[in-house]
Parts: C-alpha cells; structure tokens; sequence
C-alpha cells in the first residue's frame, strides 16, 4: 500500500516523498481541520476494504474457502470477515455445488443482502455446473439464478485462487464501483 | 469363521422355514433371501433370538434390476455387537408390490425406506411418514431407477419478471457424450516393458508345457 498523491494515479513507495506528503495532508488537517478528497473514491475505498461475505458454503469448495480464512491466509487482512447474515453482508461466495433444492433458498438469501452487493462464483460447480452438469438435481452454473461477478475456476479452486478472486472483485468495485450501483 | 456363518444360516433357516427361501455364503459374507411379506417376522427374529441378536439395523437399500419380472431388491443390512457378526437379508419387489415397513422393528429404517422410496419408488406399506427425503420438491420419477434419463426433466432458473425460480423442461446447449474407451486412442491399456504376454492364458500355457 502507498499514498496516492492527488492528482497522479500511481501509489507513492514509503521514503522521503511519501513522509513529506503525508506531512502535508497531516498539517492542514490540523490546521484546517478537514480534507477534501471525492466521494465517489472515498466510498468505493471503504466498500472495497470491507467486503463481509455471506456464509454459502455449499460442498468440498467450502473448505478451501475455510483455508483463505483461517490463519495462513487470513482474508481479515483485507477486512473479508465471514458473516453468518445475509443482511450485514456486501458479497456472497457460492463455494460449492447449487443444486435445484437449494436454488430458491439461495436466491432468497442474494435478495436479502443490501445493496451493493457482489457475487463470487467458486468452483467448477458454481460456474457451469461442473462434474455435475448433466445431473437431473445440479443447476448449470449459479449464475441462471443470481448475476455473478466474479468467477474463480478450479475443482475446488486454492485458497489463493479465493484469494486471487478476492482482490479482483476489489479492483473491479475500484474501477467501476460509483455511489449507486 | 465361515463355519459358525454357515451354522447360523441353517439355524435360521430351519427355525423360520416359511419366511426364508434361503441363504448364501459368499466372501465371508452371510445373506439370506426372504419373503416380502415376512420381512418384519424375520426382522424380528434376528433382532430377538439369542442366537442371533442383530440389534443394529445398518442400513436399508434399494436394487434395479431392469431385466427382471420382479425388478427390485430391497436389501437390509444388521449388525450384531454381541456375536461380532453381520447379516444382509434380501427379498424382492416390483413397483406395485408393497413391501411391509420394518420401523416398527427398527426406528432407524423411517429415513432409509423413505431414501429407496424418493430414488427407487419402492412402496412401503404401513410407513408412519412415506415422503421424498432427497430430492427437490415436487420432483418427478425416481432417479436411481435405470430407465430414468440422466439429466432428468426440469431445470431450473431465476425469472426476473416472476421475481422467483421457475422449472422449464430440460434443454442442453450440448448433449451428453458418452466415449469409447474400447478405441484404440481412447482406451489404450498400459504395458509395462517385457510384460506384453503376461495377460495371454495361451502363452501361458505353452510355457509351462516346455518348462516340464
């Protein structure tokens, strides 16, 4: 992480230019008492420092979303914290196999969350089906039921991959995120 | 051990001769074929006899044979923990028959009979709660039976102006293929070096021959 100057897209590296910046920001903060930044930026910097996703673990995929949490990957370093509510939660991860019973109560669940909301595919499964595709119980893919943004391939995908697609629905609420979604 | 097996499938035999058609020792591995309607006589018997006493009910199953007149087994496995012994007990059915529920003997067979009702469609008659545990609501057919297609007949989807799930009949974009794996690009079966006749019965032969 570094400190973008305004004006420039580009983070400043930590060192002497960083330190005399943030001495700048620092004295008229305390001189003034308030910074100006846009909203717009402000606000999709804080949606994409705290994504809660919704607890959706669905089959083997779920255990590899169990590793990106717990202690060597530790999504809370990126402010990811596994919620067990649809309603405090900004992103579903469907990590496993959705299967037409479970499809309405997934969809009940997508259309408690408050918007923005985000949807992360994981999994063969998830995607397209998968190894399942021609099951008479499997639906083809989660995204016939909510709109998916991200999609994270594997059988079941790394938690680095988890991880990976993570930081590339970040890029995606920083990129085209605005104040109404 | 095959012996005290053998033993106690002619015990059984010959104390319920009505209800047992017979028995079978295979792999170390006791099985008895009984009559539909006797089941929860025989059931019992295993459970109660202090010969026997087959307290555990493992679980119950369910069998397609397609090409038979009657084509369902339904298949029961116990378990006695006092004589370190287990048991399957067999019998036949067909779509129409009804087969006696046995969670009158075992509770645990509630779930499992209505498991091989939801996937086979075999009836259970007398059954406190006879509905579909496994698959979705209002499903059609019983999925395990042969003759039902692999990609069954509903699929699923969200419709945005019903604002709910909705099931259409199935369309695949592709159609399911089975391979070949008896093509001599698909289904090669590895050799190991200077191991090329050792699957050859009439080499076999030969050599033994020219040894003596």
């Amino acid at each position: 992480m570094g400190v973008i100057p305004p004006g420039e897209g580009a983070p400043l590296p930590p060192g002497a230019a960083q330190d005399a910046l943030l001495q700048q920001v620092t004295g008229e903060l305390q001189d003034k008492g308030f910074v100006v930044a846009n909203v717009d930026k402000l606000v999709n910097w804080a949606r994409a420092g705290s994504l809660w996703p919704m607890t959706f673990g669905l089959a083997c995929c779920a255990v590899e979303m169990i590793h990106a949490y717990m202690s060597r990957y530790d999504l809370d370093r990126f402010g990811v914290v596994p919620r067990p509510s649809p309603r405090q939660s900004d992103v579903i991860i469907v990590a496993g196999t959705l299967t037409n019973k479970m499809a309405p109560a997934f969809r009940k669940v997508y259309d408690q969350m408050a918007e923005p909301r985000y949807v992360i595919s994981m999994g063969s499964c998830a995607n397209g089906g998968g190894y399942y595709h021609y099951s008479y119980s499997v639906v083809r893919g989660c995204d016939r039921v909510v709109p998916v943004d991200i999609y994270i391939p594997g059988c079941p995908p790394t938690a680095e991959a988890l991880v990976y697609g993570i930081l590339q629905l970040k890029k995606k609420i920083n990129r085209t995120g605005t104040l109404w979604r | 051990m095959d012996l005290a097996l053998k033993d106690l499938g002619e015990y059984i035999t010959g104390h319920i001769p009505e209800d047992v058609t017979g028995y079978d020792l295979q792999l170390g591995e006791l099985s008895i074929t009984v009559r539909p309607e006797s089941i929860v006589r025989v059931l019992t018997f295993l459970r109660d006899d202090v010969n026997c006493r087959f307290k555990q009910l493992m679980d119950v199953c369910g069998v397609d044979y397609p090409e038979r007149e009657l084509r369902f087994d339904v298949v029961y496995n116990l378990l006695s923990l006092t004589n370190n012994s287990r048991i399957r007990v067999k019998l036949e059915t067909d779509e129409d028959t009804p087969v006696p529920t046995v969670t009158e003997v075992f509770s645990c067979a509630n779930w499992w009979e209505r498991e091989a009702w939801d996937l086979y469609g075999i009836y259970f008659s007398s059954h406190p709660d006879l509905r579909r545990i496994l698959t979705d609501y209002g499903f059609e057919g019983h999925p395990l039976r042969k003759d039902f297609p692999l990609s069954g007949f509903k699929e699923i989807r969200y419709d945005d102006e019903l604002k709910r799930v909705v099931y259409e009949p199935v369309k695949l974009t592709q159609e399911f293929r089975s391979f070949d794996f008896l093509s001599p690009w698909e289904g090669v079966q590895p050799v190991l070096p200077g191991d090329e006749k050792a699957g050859d019965p009439e080499d076999n032969a030969a050599e033994t021959e020219g040894d003596g």
